[in-house]
């Protein structure tokens, strides 16, 4: 089958779907591949670098006229990309299917499929294809970049000769992916970072990266079981909103990262908030493409509001295009790497399969979106513990000071047993037999497991001290005894050279 | 040279064998024990030889020049990943041994030559139970070693034998016995009853492990050493000879220990193991767990090689698979390679993974892993979840988590390398078949585990060259 990489028409769109790279891993799974000509321009990779990896160069119209599967970063444009889709052709792009049904219908209605790659179901097999974290950590990063160019001071504290600069406090909100990559990169630039979630389970995340979490003392269930935040109620949501306005008072920078799939974003700060902050001090909307967060975000826009920046850039991952087309890329090629079995360029959509099924939105001219719920989340699982089985285990140990006792009981009455019939000269070698394994017990157990293979050999080799018996019986009036005690030196002989030798062969080999 | 001095030699060979025991609690004092152990030996030999009643020195070192240059050879030559079969090998020796000289004094007593003829009463008694008890406990170590060599090196086959009522023929065999013991006790003194009694003790040493499946041998192992042991300790009761009794008991006491170590290792009772392996267990539950959890997910060498690079932290859990396909050595390799790209690398090493208790470990030594970075079970259980990528290399039941999880599972309660708690596993294995136990693993099909399928050594090799 034949896959098309078209070139993005949206104005300012910068990433590509497929970089030279992955056009060579694509052609491995069996596929042949188009680019059309430009496509990776704004990128960073030129055509030349596309025919070296494989690629044939076309025109636009060659790739939707000919190919059987196209990859391309936006969703197809109503006018333009849409009315060329074709029967059993297959588009995989992001879609947004919850705000472009009508778009759903045209292809449905063109016998196309679409394969939404931003509906990848949140299960921990699909992680591989998640365009939308891995877009979201390249944003994340980008944010704080943007924040640090517009912020007119450094991020991380200094103490130099011409005074002290303290460190830039940086509050960011909302814990997801996008969220974690921005603490990332302000911490890692010396920032003091702060962060919010709605989700406390997040808190062990924001953690590790250094950053502090914000809490707020309420008990309320956050996770929507999908692994994505909900809506909240009015009590939480006061108490949350007086801790932002407290703390925008204090920081130089927020980044803001909060939303709720299929709503318009939250208003987190509201503009008495901003007209709190010191001026010079920077808000990066993420949010701003569903509206955003901050009350005086303009999307795609930057502006100055009484001396604070705001950014509402929507295009934070395309401004790192190599990096992001790379991502994508990846991703993209991993779904059809899921799609393509047989490595064999036959691209097989299983709609059992429930990652599958939950990113094709149209398949065969049929509309499949919203999938059936799937309730996995990558943080919920409380699975059943060991606990039912340890119990029995547990048990007989119980009931043991029991059989302790009856045994010592059974021991003691048996050496009496024995004392009082058998001669003294028994009693002597049987007390250096008990008192012997006694010594043993307490030697052996403090034998370093790693070195049991070693003790097997030694305690072989020791026990060839059988020879002694042998050399006992050599003067023995018979003379198959004598044979039978000389055949037993020769084999006691083995025991003895071969399990001292290979013993210290192998003591020798454990090294530091 | 006087009983009293020949007395103080042996006082002084047990010391150095306690010691060279003793030296094993760690890798630094190892080699001085082991060196211990060789002078105890000496001195005790030399003691016996110069001692009151030895003569025929002419026999005696033609027979220790042979035995000795065989058993070096056999130290030179053989490889590390068929050290179970020397061990069991040289465990029939022992029992030989004690057999034969058990028969050499028991024939000296019947032809009225030996001084122990004079006893008589509670004292000969005594003196015959312990050479019956030497020669049986010899025999029955002897053939059960002879058939573990054979299932070792795979010359039989490893799987259990279950004969239709084996418990009932052992049991018979015992009885028999203890009948027959009767009648060699006592002034008839048969020989005839003594050599079918000992036929009876091969037959019944055989039987016992044939019966037992592979993944059971350490436990055999363990088991026939500390017999050896108390065969050695028997001769020493039957020849009043204190250095025998004192040896013998240290050995079995060891092996004992081992096999007890061993058994909790795999949750299983010392009793169910030696009567019969898994074999009777599993027939009955297998059939509850045939049910599989889903899609195991492949993942090739070059892919396995950046997970690895990319980790900060990786352990490696190897298991008989990698002693099979002779892969120490490219672990190794593998493990210096990602070392040195600054990931911390750990062995863990469950305590019956392989084929004789400390198997991995020789293996791993012999591939020049540096001892401290393997670890023990318990040792590195707690860290797994902070790992990044578990390696598993040809082990199975020993990471299956059914053993926690599945309160029926035939391994439940086993203790088990929690592996699965690591962020990424990857399982090297040729297939996706069972292990010993007979069990499915649901770890192959968790979110966080990747197959590599394939020979252990070929697998890794690939994964070294990836690694680049």
């Amino acid at each position: 089958m034949k896959i098309g990489i078209p070139k993005e028409i949206y104005k300012g769109e910068t990433r590509v779907a497929a970089t030279p790279e992955i056009v060579e891993r694509m052609i491995k799974l069996g596929y042949e591949v188009s680019v059309e000509k430009n496509a990776g321009k704004a990128a960073g990779f030129s055509d030349s670098d596309y025919a070296q990896s494989g690629a044939m160069l076309v025109a636009t119209d060659e790739i939707w006229n000919h190919s059987d599967i196209i990859a391309k970063v936006r969703a197809p444009e109503t006018k333009s990309e849409l009315p060329k889709l074709s029967k059993n052709q297959t588009l995989i792009s992001f879609i947004w299917p919850a705000q472009n049904k009508p778009m759903l219908k045209i292809a449905a209605a063109n016998g196309a499929n679409l394969l939404a790659m931003d509906s990848v179901p949140r299960i921990s097999r699909a992680q591989k294809l998640d365009v939308l974290s891995s877009m979201a950590n390249i944003a994340g990063y980008r944010a704080v970049i943007e924040a640090s160019h517009d912020f007119g001071r450094f991020l991380g504290g200094q103490i130099t000769a011409a005074g002290k600069i303290p460190p830039a406090k940086v509050l960011v909100i909302g814990a997801g992916v996008a969220g974690l990559a921005a603490i990332g990169a302000a911490s890692s630039m010396g920032a003091i970072v702060r962060a919010f979630d709605t989700r406390p389970e997040v808190k062990e995340q924001v953690e590790s990266m250094n950053a502090e979490f914000l809490m707020l003392e309420f008990d309320e269930e956050s996770g929507s079981g999908d692994g994505y935040a909900k809506t909240m109620s009015k009590e939480f949501i006061e108490a949350e909103m007086a801790l932002f306005a407290e703390q925008a008072k204090d920081v130089d920078i927020i980044i803001t990262t909060a939303l709720i799939p299929g709503r318009p974003a939250p208003e987190l700060i509201t503009k008495e908030m901003v007209d709190s902050m010191k001026p010079g001090s920077v808000i990066v909307d993420m949010a701003a493409e569903q509206g955003g967060n901050c009350a005086y975000t303009t999307p795609g826009k930057k502006k100055t509001v009484k001396g604070v920046k705001i950014i509402g850039y929507t295009d934070l991952a395309g401004r790192m295009p190599g990096q992001a087309s790379q991502l994508y890329g990846t991703n993209i090629y991993n779904l059809l790497a899921e799609i393509t079995p047989e490595k064999d360029g036959q691209m097989v959509i299983d709609m059992e399969d429930e990652m599958i099924r939950g990113l094709t939105v149209v398949n065969q001219g049929k509309v499949s979106w919203p999938p059936p719920p799937i309730k996995i989340s990558a943080a919920a699982p409380v699975s059943a513990t060991a606990k039912p089985v340890r119990k029995p285990a547990e048990d007989p140990s119980k009931s043991r000071p029991w059989w302790t006792l009856g045994g010592m009981a059974a021991a003691v009455m048996l050496l009496f047993g024995i004392g009082s019939v058998a001669p003294a000269d028994f009693m002597s070698h049987f007390t250096v037999f008990v008192l012997a394994c006694f010594v043993g017990w307490q030697v052996v157990w403090n034998v370093t497991p790693a070195l049991h293979t070693p003790l097997m050999s030694v305690t072989n080799a020791i026990s060839g001290i059988i020879v002694i018996g042998a050399l006992l019986q050599l003067d023995a009036p018979s003379s198959l005894a004598v044979w039978l005690a000389a055949f037993a030196i020769l084999i006691a002989s083995i025991n003895i050279a071969g399990g001292f030798l290979v013993t210290q062969r192998m003591l020798k080999m454990f090294q530091k | 040279m006087s009983n009293g001095v020949v007395n103080a030699a042996y006082i002084i060979a047990a010391i150095l064998f306690i010691l060279s025991l003793g030296g094993l609690s760690d890798q630094e004092k190892a080699r001085r024990g082991n060196v211990y152990g060789m002078l105890g030996m000496g001195i005790a030999i030399l003691a016996t030889l110069f001692g009151p009643g030895v003569q025929s020195y002419w026999v005696l070192m033609l027979m220790v020049l042979i035995g000795g240059s065989i058993g070096a050879n056999l130290a030179r030559k053989v490889e590390m990943t068929a050290m179970p079969q020397l061990v069991a090998m040289l465990h029939s020796f022992v029992g030989l041994a004690a057999v034969l000289i058990g028969f050499s004094s028991a024939l000296s007593i019947n032809m009225g030559l030996d001084p122990s003829h004079a006893l008589s009463g509670t004292a000969r008694t005594i003196h015959d139970v312990e050479t019956y008890l030497g020669i049986i406990i010899g025999a029955i170590t002897f053939t059960g070693s002879l058939i573990a060599y054979g299932k070792l090196t795979g010359k039989l086959s490893s799987s259990p034998l279950s004969l239709p009522a084996r418990h009932w023929l052992n049991a018979g065999g015992a009885v028999i016995c203890v009948l027959l013991a009767v009648s060699f006790i006592g002034e008839s003194h048969s020989l005839f009853a003594l050599t079918l009694a000992t036929l009876i003790a091969f037959a019944i040493g055989a039987h016992l492990v044939m019966s037992i499946g592979g993944a059971d041998m350490p436990v055999v192992i363990s088991m026939l050493n500390s017999y050896s042991g108390w065969a050695a300790a028997a001769t020493g009761f039957m020849l009043n000879n204190d250095l025998l009794i004192v040896t013998g008991a240290l050995v079995g006491s060891s092996g004992a220990i081992l096999s007890y170590i061993m058994c909790r290792a795999m949750n299983r009772s010392f009793i169910s193991v030696i009567l019969g392996g898994f074999g009777a267990t599993s027939t009955t539950l297998g059939s509850v767990d045939d049910t599989p959890q889903g899609e195991a997910i492949a993942i090739l060498a070059d892919a396995t090689a950046q997970l690895l690079s990319q980790a900060k932290s990786v352990v490696i859990v190897p298991g008989y698979g990698m002693a099979v396909a002779h892969a120490q050595h490219p672990v190794s390799s593998m493990a210096n390679k990602l070392r040195d790209k600054g990931i911390k690398v750990r062995f863990a090493i469950h305590p019956v993974a392989g084929r004789m208790p400390g198997h991995m470990n020789v293996l791993l030594a012999e591939a020049k892993v540096p001892y401290d970075i393997v670890l023990e079970m318990d040792e590195i259980n707690e860290d797994l979840p902070d790992t990044d990528v578990v390696l598993v290399i040809g082990a199975n039941d020993i990471v299956n988590p059914a053993a926690l999880e599945v309160p029926d599972s035939p391994i439940a309660g086993m203790p088990v390398l929690e592996v699965w708690n690591a962020k990424h596993v990857i399982v090297s294995k040729r297939s996706m078949a069972t292990g010993y136990a007979g069990v499915e693993n649901p770890l192959f099909f968790r979110d966080n585990t990747r197959m590599l399928f394939g020979d252990a050594k070929d697998s890794i090799e690939a994964v070294l060259s990836a690694i680049g």
